[in-house]
């Protein structure tokens, strides 16, 4: 008996612990995803600042796809499908958004190349 | 002949820069999810208003030619001045109502139902948002218009006019 309590002990906390880092675990990814979401109705706010009526059901349907087991892509890609891909902050290379991706990297090497001139050739 | 060109270029880039700003002024500040879309209708379940019975997505689109499942709440004003419109669709034969109730009380929401009429088959109810949300709402009022199968056809955000009235019934007289 005195053996039996002895394992309770020891594997009840650990259970417990568990348990608490997959929920805090859970937590942590539904709060970067939502940070990365932008709020239809407060637009200009995160999912995860704003406190609109929309928010907070998004922020509870997050924690639910993450429950279920849906990975972070997968979330992205659903809310995409269904809001549009403005939702999303981070927007996705593809022709509409190549530019927007390219114009800082052709700056970059322009600059670069004007300092290099400028420092080491004259 | 190299420094003129260097200034060419910059000009160019400047005007360049100056249109994309200046178009970007003129466009809407607000974005609003795209309003026709083809999209199939995902599957949910919800408790009735009235009976308590849960009730699937499936029950409710397989009907009729044509399902029509409108967001509402009895704290929405909107939704009052759209119900006389939701009344008269209530009455054409190939079109079956659904209600979605958006974080309501239960009592108040049968109230608003009792005074001004029920158009709708059933109501679910939607406590926590959720089922909104994952319909691709974003706001209420909102209607869906569902076919036979079970694609989104049109949504209209905000209340129903009489020009949407008009519109939704050349839809299901197509």
């Amino acid at each position: 008996m005195k053996f039996f309590k002895f394992i309770l002990i020891i594997i009840l906390p650990f259970f417990i612990l568990q348990k608490n880092l997959i929920a805090n675990d859970n937590s942590i990814l539904a709060n970067k995803i939502s940070k990365n979401l932008r709020c239809l109705i407060c637009q200009g706010q995160s999912i995860y600042d704003s406190q609109s009526d929309f928010a907070i059901s998004m922020k509870l349907l997050i924690k639910k796809k993450i429950e279920e087991g849906d990975s972070e892509k997968k979330i992205y890609q659903y809310l995409k499908d269904q809001y549009g891909e403005w939702i999303v902050y981070d927007p996705e290379l593809n022709k509409k958004t190549i530019f927007l991706w390219l114009f800082p990297l052709i700056l970059f090497t322009f600059g670069g190349l004007l300092i290099f001139r400028k420092v080491f050739i004259n | 002949m190299k420094k003129k060109i260097i200034y060419l270029l910059i000009v160019l880039l400047l005007i360049f820069i100056f249109t994309v700003f200046l178009k970007g002024l003129y466009k809407p500040n607000l974005y609003t999810p795209s309003q026709t879309s083809n999209k199939n209708l995902i599957e949910f379940s919800g408790k009735d208003l009235f009976s308590n019975i849960e009730i699937t997505s499936q029950q409710l689109t397989s009907s009729k030619k044509f399902t029509i499942i409108n967001i509402w709440a009895s704290w929405c004003l909107p939704c009052r001045s759209e119900h006389p419109i939701l009344m008269d669709l209530s009455k054409n034969p190939n079109l079956n109502l659904v209600g979605l109730n958006y974080k309501d009380q239960s009592d108040t929401a049968k109230k608003f139902i009792y005074e001004l009429g029920n158009p709708f088959s059933n109501i679910l109810v939607d406590n926590n948002g959720i089922i909104s949300i994952e319909l691709g709402a974003y706001g209420i009022p909102e209607t869906f218009i569902i076919n036979s199968n079970t694609e989104i056809v049109k949504k209209y955000i905000g209340p129903l006019t009489n020009e949407s009235f008009k519109e939704i019934e050349k839809i299901i007289n197509q």
